[in-house]
């Protein structure tokens, strides 16, 4: 961050001077394109519950990078091979059933803590690479290239053109399970399919913002969103403009202030969350006394 | 020259075993009640509170327990029934998780100076081989103080997570125990954290109690299994730990605790296959000399 860069009265010029960083510019492509694609897949995720699943598998970037950093390969083939590796474990061996949800979430903090422990001995062997364990954790949009945006571009276009083909199924196979198997829905494939998507999502995004900010991004616009409106359309969209919201002011939140990007992030989008939490609260408040009112004038 | 001429490595013992046994412990519950995420949420949470602690210059530890016990009963608190929702985890946590980073680029802008650079990384991967002669009696006696107070408060525990209705009806205050059960996950995390590290202690928390629940289907057996596991998979780690110097014994107790999950997954995985061969021979048999199939209690009582 530039020492000069603190907000002065003119909103505008400041925002113009911003934009005048060809990195700043870069960082809202970048965030723009990682918001969208997490607010999708994240919503898929909040719809069925499985934040932990999303959580471990946006960390196994970290080993992923580190791994890559220490066989001296590129920090894709790392994030995308930890990443997705770490989602088709998750799928294959989670059994669905009785005992299946404390089985699925033993087997995913397993998979978390190993593959972070993997991360931990690629550290360890690479000596001399401490200093990048924040940034890889945590991120930074800074140093974003233009090649950079185009790989997350493409990546994007493949991750929701997938997602559009099978949303119809998966949401149905998430809502109603016992329905959508009974009416033929392949819904065990499916979700692997979607495991997959969301390790890609995950390798891809956390390259950006670092693996802990990935499930910030997946989780917090989609469940603000759906706390909102019950409406899947409805609140997809919701969740798409929460999470760009919340990117491009935590971003310019970030450069006017000596703080990192991912407590700006993370605050927006909690305050969203909140605020959301309550207006649930008083949307049903008023709902129970507008029925109370109603039985009192004895209408049904 | 043994092992156990060096103090480090009988600290590292000592302390790792009241450790182990109260996460093992605490992880066979959260196992059961399908609270993993719980766990895994206040090990990040400790990681914010040993930032803000070291931000604001108090004692590492003062931080890490008022975060962890805090935030678990704040988790408790925000479900219905002393459980939170793992969406509502997932907000809270990620939330915390930026106020970590902001607190650690306070810490690192504040207190310029030698060692910045690796606090973060021994909160985040523990340091079990630093801890001195008074911290491993402090862990030590942690540690008995929640596997006791875990075994005090077992039995309604178990029947209010195998069926929170019955139990309710039968007067057992399932929201407190909730609540003392999440108090003491949060006291054993924040212990834990400073021998495996804040992104670690998962696997201490997670994998002996799924490789009990793989193993066994009876409770009380199972929890008993789950705290030899994780004190013997301690112990297996930090040896290998001292005898392969270059690996760090973080990596060493999670992949050995790793290793173990995976056997007994396979040990069941042929075992049933052994059983459907069986059973498939038997139904070709006629009725009278067929066996009665296993009842599995945990799985089946919970439902």
């Amino acid at each position: 961050m530039p020492a000069d860069s603190g907000l002065s009265w003119n909103l505008l010029s400041d925002i113009d001077q911003m934009w005048k960083l060809d990195s700043m510019v870069n960082a809202y492509r970048a965030g723009t394109i990682v918001a969208v694609l997490a607010a999708v897949v994240g919503w898929f995720v909040v719809l069925r519950r499985q934040t932990f699943v999303a959580h471990t598998v946006s960390l196994a970037g970290f080993p992923g990078a580190a791994a890559a950093v220490f066989l001296g390969v590129s920090a894709s083939w790392g994030y995308f091979g930890f990443c997705i590796g770490a989602a088709a474990v998750i799928a294959a061996l989670a059994r669905s059933g009785k005992g299946g949800m404390a089985e699925e979430s033993a087997l995913t903090g397993i998979v978390q803590s190993f593959t972070l422990a993997c991360g931990m001995l690629f550290v360890a062997l690479y000596k001399g690479f401490l200093n990048g364990v924040n940034s890889l954790l945590f991120g930074s949009f800074l140093g974003v290239t233009p090649g950079d945006i185009a790989v997350l571009a493409v990546v994007a276009v493949v991750v929701l053109l997938a997602m559009a083909l099978i949303g119809r199924p998966l949401l149905f196979a998430s809502v109603d399970p016992a329905v959508a198997d009974a009416r033929g829905v392949p819904s065990r494939t499916l979700s692997l399919l979607f495991l997959v998507l969301l390790g890609a999502t995950a390798a891809e995004v956390s390259q950006i913002t670092g693996s802990l900010l990935v499930f910030a991004l997946l989780v917090m616009p989609a469940a603000t969103a759906q706390r909102i409106t019950a409406r899947p359309g409805r609140s997809l969209v919701l969740s798409v403009v929460f999470a760009l919201a919340v990117t491009w002011f935590g971003l310019g939140a970030a450069y006017f202030s000596p703080y990192p990007i991912g407590f700006w992030i993370t605050t927006f989008a909690f305050g969203c969350y909140l605020l959301a939490n309550l207006y649930g609260f008083a949307a049903r408040w008023r709902g129970a006394g507008r029925r109370q009112v109603a039985e009192a004038l004895g209408v049904s | 020259m043994s092992m156990f001429s060096h103090p480090f490595m009988v600290y590292a013992l000592l302390g790792g075993t009241g450790i182990a046994a109260a996460c093992g412990a605490v992880g066979f519950f959260l196992v059961l009640r399908a609270q993993v995420f719980t766990g895994d949420a206040l090990s990040h949470v400790a990681f914010t509170g040993a930032l803000a602690a070291l931000a604001f210059g108090i004692d590492l530890r003062v931080g890490l327990f008022a975060a962890t016990i805090a935030v678990a009963l704040l988790l408790g608190a925000l479900g219905r029934r002393g459980r939170a929702d793992d969406v509502v985890i997932g907000n809270v946590f990620a939330w915390i998780l930026g106020l970590g980073v902001f607190f650690l680029t306070v810490y690192t802008t504040n207190r310029s100076g030698a060692g910045n650079g690796s606090a973060t990384i021994n909160v985040l991967f523990g340091s079990i081989l630093g801890l001195s002669s008074s911290q491993a009696q402090t862990a030590l006696w942690i540690g008995v103080g929640v596997l006791a107070a875990l075994v005090f408060i077992a039995r309604p525990l178990l029947f209010a997570t195998l069926d929170e209705a019955v139990a309710a009806a039968r007067g057992v205050p399932v929201r407190v125990l909730g609540f003392v059960f999440l108090a003491l996950v949060g006291a054993a995390t924040a212990e834990a954290t400073q021998a495996v590290g804040a992104l670690l202690l998962l696997g201490l928390v997670a994998a002996p109690a799924g490789t009990a629940l793989v193993l066994t289907d009876r409770p009380f057996r199972g929890l008993g299994l789950a705290i030899a596991l994780a004190v013997g998979e301690m112990w297996a780690g930090l040896t290998l730990a001292y005898f392969v110097p270059r690996m760090p014994p973080s990596f060493s107790i999670t992949a050995v605790a790793t290793a173990v999950y995976a056997a007994a997954m396979i040990y069941r995985w042929s075992s049933r296959r052994r059983a459907a061969v069986r059973s498939a021979a038997t139904a070709a048999a006629p009725v009278h000399i067929r066996v009665a199939e296993p009842v599995a209690t945990a799985d089946t009582v919970s439902v």
